[in-house]
């Protein structure tokens, strides 16, 4: 489990993160979603030791990092941000080299690399220099380095970058599958990847905290209202007021005449959702409905609504 | 100390997968035979002094050129990341870097054995006792040099500077032993104790003091201990 309590960090005058707070259990796939600058990577760079937080607490499972740094470094796996390798090394020689530091020798290490070879797809290049390698396979490279241990926390800082499509979903399915039994925080500015991998969404925004909740969670805070479009062969915009009265869950926005009738967009909340009622009282007047097609908020609405103006806790 | 022996491992390998090491072996091997021979074939010296005065002006740039990239590069590069947060204490990735950079520099120093065989070869009549002390003192002040040199390295990213940097601090502690005739009366002592080549000529002479070698140890362990600080300073930036 991870706690970050009133954890802040300065760059001299300037507040990169600022008393955040959140807690993940065991199990859980968390996606970390902020713009460029936002704070996400300085959060993850403290939760994983590297930078020493300025203010706050940082707990992983009940350990706090400032007294037990070492402790919670042998418990996370981390893959950084703009995944670092050492080019002249071989990859061989660059698993072992973690691993080794991970205490993982012998026999456990070529288990470990026999799993981890398998799981990241590294059987071709195994024996090449890091260097000669491509873009994916790097980033595969080092996603392999933070999970040769099996780690019971995975951090990752946008594992997906650089990845064609194929690759992103089989990594994508691999980190599904790891947060079965493991933790794991990602961060993503792919936000189709982070929708599409993980059970919770936290979105920062020049350092605060923003959002936090399901997918669906954000969806129902953020965005209230659902916008209708229907197309009927309605001709009297009076007809059309007179459904408006009828139906009082919704709201006309507005009505523009088509070949034949009108296109009529409306907005109704979305926990009373009055497309039955405007069906049946179709029914009754004898009217024709061509279409009728609800448009749902989707993240990237909501994530542009956040980090432009700020937003409350899901 | 296995972490030390794993990151000293990965540096050998590191320096021995690209062109590094052949690099600084082979032109360490190439300048310190040229001045061997020089006075060998001109003068007709046969002698491994000669090779013993030029092998430290030779450190003055081969040993920084050798360190710069030992911290600068990782940080450069982002490796420190990766470094940072696995289960390994700065000092022994500081002292597994040193460790490699002294190997190195031993191997550099018996290629130039090559000249003591010649010698015995001709015939010369070699001082053993003269000779071993004399390597022990370029081993000495090697890693001395090397400790200097990773602790430039720790304080940019930039290798370039880091090796001007490095430079401009060994060069501090070769000179100071010709710098005396300037020095007041009351600092020359202590200019002369800190100065490098007096204590390399001491052994060099074929006295191996303890004072000696407390003095090239301490000087390697400050400066190990300061690059220690300098990474560990990084975390609060």
């Amino acid at each position: 489990m991870i706690r970050v309590k009133d954890l802040s960090k300065d760059y001299g005058e300037v507040q990169a993160v600022k008393s955040i707070n959140f807690e993940i259990p065991r199990g859980q796939i968390v996606g970390f979603l902020g713009a460029n600058g936002a704070g996400k990577t300085t959060t993850l760079q403290m939760i994983t030791g590297y930078l020493i937080p300025t203010g706050g607490i940082v707990e992983v499972d009940d350990l706090n990092i400032s007294d037990h740094a070492e402790e919670i470094q042998k418990r996370i796996g981390y893959l950084p941000e703009l995944n670092p390798l050492y080019g002249e090394m071989i990859v061989h020689d660059y698993l072992s080299f973690i691993a080794d530091i991970r205490g993982i020798r012998g026999r456990e290490f070529r288990e470990a690399l026999h799993r981890i070879v398998d799981q990241c797809g590294l059987k071709s290049i195994v024996h090449r220099q890091i260097s000669e390698c491509s873009k994916g396979y790097r980033q595969r490279i080092g996603l392999a380095a933070s999970m040769i241990h099996d780690p019971d926390i995975l951090i990752l800082d946008e594992p997906v970058t650089g990845l064609d499509p194929n690759q992103i979903v089989e990594i994508r399915e691999l980190i599904k599958n790891l947060g079965k039994k493991k933790l794991v925080l990602m961060s993503s500015h792919i936000l189709q990847e982070i929708q599409a991998t993980v059970d919770r969404i936290i979105i920062i925004h020049e350092g605060e905290i923003v959002a936090d909740g399901t997918n669906e969670e954000l969806m129902s805070s953020f965005m209230g209202n659902v916008l209708l479009t229907m197309e009927t062969n309605l001709s009297q915009d009076d007809q059309i007021k007179e459904m408006s009265d009828s139906v009082p869950a919704i709201k006309i926005v507005s009505s523009d005449p088509i070949p034949n009738g009108h296109k009529i967009h409306l907005e109704y909340k979305r926990e009373e959702d009055p497309r039955e009622q405007i069906f049946k009282y179709a029914v009754n007047k004898g009217w024709v409905i061509l279409s009728m097609t609800p448009h749902t908020a989707k993240l990237e609405d909501i994530f542009r609504d956040l980090t432009v103006t700020g937003g409350n806790d899901a | 100390m296995h972490n030390t022996k794993s990151v000293f491992l990965k540096e050998i390998r590191s320096f021995f997968n690209s062109p590094m090491a052949y690099i600084f072996l082979v032109i360490f091997a190439v300048v310190n035979g040229y001045f061997f021979v020089n006075t060998f074939f001109l003068i007709g010296q046969a002698d491994m002094r000669s090779l013993f005065r030029v092998v430290p002006l030779v450190y003055l740039f081969f040993i920084p050129a050798l360190a710069m990239g030992l911290i600068a590069k990782e940080k450069n590069t982002g490796t420190m990341e990766i470094i940072d947060t696995l289960p390994l204490k700065t000092y022994e990735f500081v002292i597994g870097k040193f460790l490699a950079a002294f190997s190195l520099i031993l191997l550099g120093l018996l290629a130039t054995s090559v000249h003591l065989i010649t010698l015995i070869s001709v015939g010369t009549n070699v001082d053993y006792g003269s000779v071993i002390s004399g390597y022990l003192g370029l081993a000495l002040v090697g890693g001395v040099y090397a400790s200097v040199g990773i602790f430039a390295s720790s304080v940019t990213d930039n290798q370039v500077v880091a090796f001007i940097i490095g430079v401009f601090l060994v060069l501090i502690f070769f000179l100071m032993d010709w710098m005396l005739i300037f020095m007041p009366s009351a600092l020359a002592g202590i200019i002369q104790f800190l100065s490098v080549n007096y204590h390399l000529s001491n052994i060099s002479r074929g006295v191996i003091d303890s004072r000696n070698l407390i003095y090239f140890f301490s000087l390697i362990g400050f400066f190990l201990y300061m690059t220690v600080q300098t990474l560990a300073a990084r975390k609060w930036r």
